[in-house]
């Protein structure tokens, strides 16, 4: 029972790391109805810059840790939203009024971009952080084995509910959030009725690559290493939770972050930890031939 | 979503305005800000592992000026030349130089072929040559069969490097475990690969486009994963070594008594080996190559390209688009399958390693390249990426940065890829390329 807590708590965190990079996901999805493919890699890319940034503020000797995790959040977004932006501008805004999979396939390229990039800049090698914010509580202990709640699971899972707040107050009450539900109903109409597209879709791209460089930061505090790798395999599992929870649905990519998070966890802690991937990659094939539209999806009415 | 119709080519040409000097200076400044802020702490600061393990940083300001140096350069010349508007390269080509570079076309694959069929006479001592054609001709291969699945069927598939994987373990595992030779294998390492097709392509048919390329991305992924841990029967990440060299139909390529060189008399080379391993893997590729030209001409490949350019269509049409799109991944499936198991005699050797996405993504970007749906295209693309790689070898790291930039290069500019022209399979009195602004691929 006890171990099952402590599974539990592992898995709610890393679950939340993953709602942060399914938004991404369902935001762009929901709006122009493109796989953002280089979306993970725009996450890996928010962690190298939080990495770096760390590092660089110890260097010119910004010590004090809250000080520079705050300092490291802001440029990590801020920077990652302008990668964000740039993709959108270089590699799809062209292609918005191509055929189907041509978008696809240039995110593609642009993910096969973007990990070589930093590879050639930063080297292949895992870069490992030294524990930044260490202790905890324990929460239940019995015989030997202890329950754990770390002061990162707590700082990972309070940051993701603070952003979730705020961004549904985005969508659901500034300007800009109305216009982001107006292209997500129509495009065409929406810029009919005067909504900037251009606009909205780059902004879209932006609040996504912010989302997924604070993850960036959750997945260095949590693991302390990041590599240029790590973006393709956490790309591809935020997806499955986007596409679990409901793809175009902001709760749902939460949901399905969070079940996916949960699944991979306790796959391991019970079952091989060596097929959690494949465990994940199964949940993605399962729920796509018998849920398509995932837990809190709307059905998509084909039209001719 | 519905999507209208790509803009004809010479909208283009009206929105070109260049800009005047000041608007263009203004607009390179701000890219240039925009690439200070993207490059500065990943190219400007350079992390290392210092002497007690703990990562350093140390700056790198000539690299990340002279990347800023470029983007304002860069962004000025366009700025000056095209404004704010579209870069216009040639969107298509004229229509009216359309069928003296398709009458060009026809020569083009007679001439390589005749190339490839004399690459071992004349390169009969260079073993290098022979090795990167032997190189260039799987993945022409390869290329040719996904071309099956993504270019006539308009499945995109990012797995197909399960496929060759298959093909490739049923190989090394059949004739390590039970002795079987090449010859039995080849065969049955493609049908076990359509089989691998029909059991993926079953349960996925009814997902949309782009669904389908996660699906078989993450099916690709499973298979590499399972053959990783499946340390009992594929060796884990060591993988299978001394897998059985092919022979020549039954003659091994060994020096002395019933060797090869021994039984047409000639003296032993280890040559010998690779000729023939080369005109082995061209065979393949024409094999896969006659066979797609002839099912385009069948029902089945007419449906195949009916499924590309409109599902809907094509099901109101009352083709069953299941046995479609099966058909379609059986197909690529089993050249992939027969790909695999060359390589796996080539190789001798066979791991996990060999069978990464970006194998998948290499095959995939080669048909992209190459104009999806086209055959010589897709040859050309294999060509000019595998030797372009071979010349510049000294950049070995950048070479997937290259690729990845020419496939988001490609789908701005030519969407349709180089060869972009289609061949119409029936036509009334006359045979016309369709220009490649007039097909729009459909939303399937």
């Amino acid at each position: 029972m006890e171990y099952f807590f402590q599974q539990l708590i592992n898995g709610v965190t890393l679950g939340s790391i993953y709602g942060l990079i399914a938004i991404g996901y369902t935001m762009v999805y929901g709006i122009i109805g493109m796989i953002n493919f280089a979306h993970g890699d725009i996450f890996m890319v928010g962690g190298f810059i939080a990495l770096i940034a760390f590092l660089a503020l110890v260097a010119i000797g910004v010590t004090a840790v809250p000080l520079a995790l705050f300092l490291v959040l802001l440029l990590a977004m801020g920077l990652t939203a302008l990668y964000g932006w740039t993709v959108e501008r270089f590699a799809y805004r062209p292609l918005r009024h191509s055929y189907r999979l041509a978008p696809l396939i240039s995110a593609i390229g642009m993910s096969i971009i973007l990990q070589n990039y930093v590879q050639i800049a930063q080297g292949a090698r895992v870069k490992p952080l030294p524990p930044l914010v260490e202790g905890g509580y324990t929460l239940l202990s019995k015989d030997d084995f202890v329950v754990q709640l770390s002061n990162v699971q707590i700082i990972v899972v309070v940051t993701t509910l603070i952003l979730l707040a705020g961004f549904s107050w985005l969508v659901a009450r500034t300007r800009l959030g109305r216009d982001m539900r107006a292209c997500e109903q129509d495009l065409k109409m929406a810029s009919l009725l005067g909504v900037d597209i251009d606009r909205t879709i780059s902004l879209t791209f932006v609040i996504g690559a912010a989302l997924a460089s604070v993850a960036g930061i959750m997945y260095l505090l949590y693991y302390g290493v990041v590599d240029f790798y790590i973006g393709f395999v956490a790309g591809v599992k935020a997806f499955t939770a986007a596409v679990l929870g409901g793809i175009g649905s902001l709760p749902g990519a939460v949901l399905g972050g969070l079940l996916i998070g949960l699944i991979e966890t306790f796959w391991s802690a019970y079952f091989s930890i060596e097929y959690k991937d494949v465990a994940a990659f199964s949940v993605l094939i399962v729920v796509l031939i018998f849920l398509p539209t995932g837990i809190l999806g709307r059905p998509e009415v084909e039209k001719v | 979503m519905r999507r209208g119709k790509t803009p004809v080519p010479n909208a283009a040409a009206s929105r070109t305005r260049t800009l005047p000097l000041a608007a263009a200076l203004r607009e390179a400044t701000l890219a240039a800000l925009v690439a200070f802020g993207l490059f500065f702490f990943l190219i400007g600061l350079h992390t290392d592992q210092g002497p007690t393990g703990a990562l350093m940083v140390t700056t790198r300001f000539d690299s990340l000026a002279l990347m800023v140096g470029v983007v304002f350069v860069g962004a000025f010349i366009r700025a000056l030349l095209f404004g704010r508007g579209p870069i216009g390269l040639g969107r298509a080509l004229p229509i009216w130089l359309a069928p003296a570079v398709a009458k060009a076309g026809r020569y083009v694959g007679p001439a390589l072929l005749g190339f490839a069929l004399l690459v071992p006479v004349l390169f009969y001592h260079n073993r290098y040559v022979l090795d990167l054609g032997i190189l260039v001709l799987t993945y022409v291969m390869l290329g040719w069969g996904l071309n099956i699945v993504v270019g006539l069927a308009g499945l995109l598939d990012l797995g197909y490097v399960a496929f060759y994987a298959v093909g490739a373990y049923s190989y090394a595992l059949l004739s390590t475990h039970f002795g079987l030779s090449f010859w039995i294998c080849l065969p049955l390492a493609g049908i076990l690969a359509a089989f691998w097709g029909v059991l993926l392509g079953f349960p996925v048919l009814r997902l949309r486009g782009d669904y389908l390329a996660i699906v078989t991305l993450a099916f690709g992924e499973i298979i590499r994963l399972v053959l990783l841990n499946w340390q009992d029967l594929t060796g884990g990440p060591n993988g299978i070594t001394s897998i059985p060299r092919p022979s020549f139909f039954g003659l091994p390529f060994v020096d002395g008594e019933g060797g090869f060189a021994a039984a047409f008399g000639l003296e032993f080379s280890p040559t010998h080996r690779v000729v023939f391993l080369f005109y082995l893997i061209l065979a393949l590729a024409l094999i896969t190559n006659w066979v797609t030209i002839r099912m385009r001409r069948l029902p089945i490949g007419r449906a195949w390209e009916a499924m590309r350019e409109d599902e809907i269509a094509c099901r109101s049409l009352g083709i069953n688009t299941t046995n479609t799109k099966l058909t379609a991944f059986a197909m690529g499936a089993m050249f992939g399958g027969i790909a695999g198991s060359f390589f796996a005699t080539r190789q001798g050797f066979i791991s996990p390693e060999s069978f990464v996405f970006g194998e998948s993504a290499l095959i995939l970007a080669i048909v992209v390249l190459g104009g999806m749906g086209s055959q010589i295209g897709v040859a050309v693309a294999a060509l000019v990426m595998l030797g372009g790689f071979e010349l510049f070898r000294e950049l070995d790291q950048y070479r997937m940065l290259v690729f990845g930039g020419a496939m988001v290069a490609i789908m701005i500019w030519r969407p349709r890829g180089l060869v972009a022209s289609r061949e119409p399979s029936l036509y009334l009195a006359e045979r016309r390329a369709v220009p490649q602004a007039l097909v729009e691929q459909g939303r399937g």
